[in-house]
């Protein structure tokens, strides 16, 4: 078995906090506590915040007009484990660099950021927990 | 005489070959007009529902007004309804007084300094938008034709390392959607393969007509990006970039867009 252990150890000095990559997945919870469910599910339906449904479809029955740039959101709780999950929404370029997938927990390398969003992730590490818990609740 | 069936498979053998050529020689680009449903296709191409006429009229209005210390209106030197017919189909140009390229909006502004001795209008102010599209409109239905001038390639050049470079936080770029998705769906909306055939355009978004460096504006702020200033080389580039993308596609100006 061949378990690659990448130490994100840039200990990011800025509103990011270091996550530890184990293959294709991030294990540990990025605030050490698991994220709810709830409030997952609502930071994913928002436009203006998870903006998920831009691209996703998923089981949102009372949301218009969802994308169809990316795989639907339904069973992705089937088909990922937590970690795996967590590092898809954490910088999904880091699996696949041409990803249209951005970074939703990653402030480095980005060119041009609009000033109101300098220096911040799109969600909180908390908010990506919340996201992680709710799509591990997407059994089919 | 041949028989029935050789006659038949003749016949199918000739359809086949047919629609096999025309899809080698169909042109995958599509303006966004072919993107929109039949209401708004209608209210773009007829005159009097396309809102984009009364900034053609404004435009006409403007025309033929005198400006500046110099007391000229460009129709004085440019009269009637046709004298920049294929003008805005060949703009950006290359400026050999600035070495760079210049757009429609500042090539007018140029005539406004130098002919008329009057100041400069602001980017993308009613004004300079009205007489845009008074001049755009002359275009329509003629092929866009960047110019082959060498000095523009080096601006072309860079203008399509933007359009492929990711910008702002979501790390997009404008080819990830108006190439590589182009047809798919962004929520609503159809993300359309973005060719300047419309502009300036009525967007219904903005129930006002804009320019390009308007729409681009737009999805850098989407993008989470900084836009560039209006008067940018980021803009110029980008611009001449994607009338040389459309090189003989047809100018719809003023198009309509959702």
């Amino acid at each position: 078995m061949r378990v690659v252990l990448l130490l994100v150890a840039l200990l990011l000095s800025g509103p990011v906090s270091a996550q530890t990559v184990v293959g294709d997945a991030i294990p540990q919870s990025l605030t050490g506590e698991p994220g709810d469910a709830a409030r997952g599910r609502a930071v994913v339906a928002n436009r203006q915040v998870g903006l998920c449904l831009l691209c996703h479809t998923g089981p949102f029955p009372e949301e218009r007009f969802q994308g169809n740039l990316a795989p639907s959101l339904s069973g992705a709780g089937a088909r990922w484990s937590e970690g795996q999950l967590r590092l898809r929404v954490v910088d999904a370029g880091r699996l696949n660099p041409a990803t249209i997938m951005p970074p939703y927990y990653r402030t480095e390398g980005l060119e041009r950021v609009a000033r109101a969003f300098a220096g911040k992730p799109i969600l909180s590490a908390a908010q990506v927990e919340d996201v992680v818990a709710f799509l591990m609740t997407l059994k089919e | 005489m041949r028989s029935l069936p050789a006659i038949v498979s003749a016949g199918a053998l000739a359809v086949f070959l047919v629609t096999w050529a025309m899809a080698q020689t169909a042109d995958p680009r599509r303006s966004g007009y072919q993107e929109m449903g039949a209401s708004l296709r209608a209210m773009q191409d007829d005159d009097s529902a396309n809102p984009g006429m009364l900034w053609v009229g404004e435009g006409r209005a403007l025309w033929a007004r005198r400006e500046g210390a110099a007391g000229k209106a460009c129709a004085d030197c440019h009269a009637g309804e046709t004298a920049m017919a294929g003008v805005a189909a060949r703009y950006p140009a290359f400026d050999a007084a600035t070495n760079r390229p210049i757009d429609l909006g500042q090539r007018v502004n140029r005539c406004r300094v130098e002919q008329q001795k009057a100041e400069p209008l602001a980017p993308e102010s009613r004004e300079l938008v009205a007489l845009s599209a008074f001049i755009a409109r002359q275009s329509r239905g003629q092929p866009i034709a960047p110019p082959d001038d060498p000095r523009l390639r080096p601006f072309v050049e860079s203008g399509e390392a933007l359009w492929r470079q990711r910008q702002g936080q979501l790390n997009l770029s404008c080819a990830q959607c108006h190439d590589d998705n182009a047809g798919g769906r962004l929520a609503g909306a159809t993300i359309p393969q973005g060719h300047p055939t419309g502009y300036p355009i009525y967007r219904l978004e903005w129930q006002a007509v804009g320019s390009l460096k308007r729409r681009l504006r737009n999805c850098l702020v989407g993008m989470r990006a900084e836009p560039y200033a209006y008067d940018s080389a980021e803009y110029a580039a980008l611009e001449l970039y994607l009338m040389s993308r459309a090189r003989g596609m047809a100018m719809e100006a003023p198009g309509v867009r959702p």
